[in-house]
């Protein structure tokens, strides 16, 4: 279960973050859901790719 | 027909000249109702000059965030509380984007990097990355890497830079509103070096930021003066952390006379939808543009936010009878 959001990076259960959710259509997460660190975040023309040093990677 | 659309028809559409600041002041300035006429008109001068074809690019960020600049807009400013991380892809990754890049029919493939300017590291980077592309891709390569020495104009032309990109950003008047790590002729003297050097020059900025309608006139209209083979088109993404973050999003209908006058301003340039269009425009607004002077495209994502899928732009580009500029013929 998610904490943490991946856009601001706050606590899910802190604040409303419908309009977070909406900027993930279109951004990549920069934050990691389960520990809040900021991710390595590559953008491609097609793809993206997210890494936490601790909880591994995403790819969207 | 305003006295405004009349005049751009004589000098744009018959005879090819671009229009003056204080003519693109009243472009600018043209009422809502008038909008579509002055797409119209546009988009006939794009077809007379430029012809049908629209050449499409993939972008990739080879160094992303860490940048000591302070361009107010982006989010790879080491100076602001920005999320994004610095980042260096590695050779095969380039290599991989590149032939991602080329499956969409992109004929472009624009490399970039979040510097000052290019330094030892970097420039051996590129120099690895471009010769890897060229041995597995049919691609050109273009660079944007931030202001250059002569000595590095001329390496990346001898590694066959296709093309270089570096904006103006904004019009001279407003630079310092937007940059102050760097100044505005700094800007444009690379601008010249490249262009000099025999690359094609990819130069254009961003509009939505602050500035006044004469300000964006007084781009398209220094743009002009510079006459670079490409001029990228960026809307204002207001990204968090940057002082622009709080800005709103440009007027769709702002933006669309914004297009239609930097068509008017440079006939036969490659003006091409950069990075923002999906937030002020959407897919109606996209379509729009697409029919009011722009004929060029990135597809796909950008530095480091996502954009509509290459699937979705190049079936856009079909159903407007619009085919993709081949690759022989931007050799």
């Amino acid at each position: 279960m998610s904490e943490f959001c991946g856009h601001c990076g706050e606590r899910l259960d802190a604040r409303d973050h419908t309009v977070c959710a909406v900027h993930l259509v279109m951004e990549p997460p920069r934050f990691c859901e389960d520990c809040h660190r900021r991710m390595k975040v590559q953008v491609t023309p097609t793809g993206w790719v997210a890494e936490c040093v601790e909880h591994g990677t995403l790819t969207g | 027909m305003t006295d405004i659309l009349q005049r751009a028809t004589t000098k744009v559409l018959d005879n090819g000249e671009g229009l003056s600041f204080d003519e693109l002041v009243e472009v600018l300035q043209l009422p809502d109702e008038q909008i579509p006429a002055l797409l119209e008109l546009a988009h006939a001068v794009r077809m007379k000059h430029c012809g049908p074809e629209v050449e499409v690019e993939g972008i990739i960020s080879l160094k992303t965030g860490g940048c000591p600049e302070d361009c107010h807009f982006c989010s790879q400013s080491g100076q602001f509380s920005s999320p994004v991380r610095s980042v260096w892809l590695d050779i095969p990754q380039l290599v991989k984007a590149a032939e991602e890049t080329a499956a969409t029919g992109a004929t472009e493939f624009c490399i970039v990097a979040a510097v000052r300017g290019p330094d030892e590291r970097l420039m051996s980077q590129v120099r690895d990355g471009i010769k890897a592309i060229q041995e597995a891709v049919d691609i050109n390569v273009a660079c944007s890497l931030g202001m250059l020495t002569q000595e590095q104009v001329d390496d990346l032309a001898s590694m066959g830079v296709h093309r270089y990109n570096h904006n103006l950003e904004a019009a001279r008047s407003y630079f310092t509103n937007v940059v102050t790590t760097h100044t505005w002729e700094e800007r444009w003297e690379t601008c010249e070096m490249v262009r000099e050097a025999g690359m094609e020059l990819c130069c254009g900025g961003l509009v939505g930021m602050g500035e006044s309608l004469e300000q964006r006139a007084e781009l398209a209209a220094q743009l002009a003066e510079l006459a670079p083979h490409e001029v990228p088109l960026n809307f204002l993404n207001p990204r968090p952390g940057t002082p622009f973050g709080d800005l709103p999003i440009m007027d769709s209908q702002d933006a669309l006379r914004t297009i239609a006058a930097f068509r008017l301003a440079m006939p036969r340039t490659i003006l091409r939808y950069a990075g923002g269009r999906e937030l002020t425009l959407g897919d109606l607004g996209t379509r729009d543009g697409l029919l009011g002077g722009i004929n060029a495209v990135i597809v796909g994502n950008y530095l480091t936010t996502l954009g509509r899928a290459a699937d979705a732009d190049i079936e856009l580009l079909a159903d407007l009878k619009m085919p993709i500029k081949e690759l022989a013929k931007t050799l």
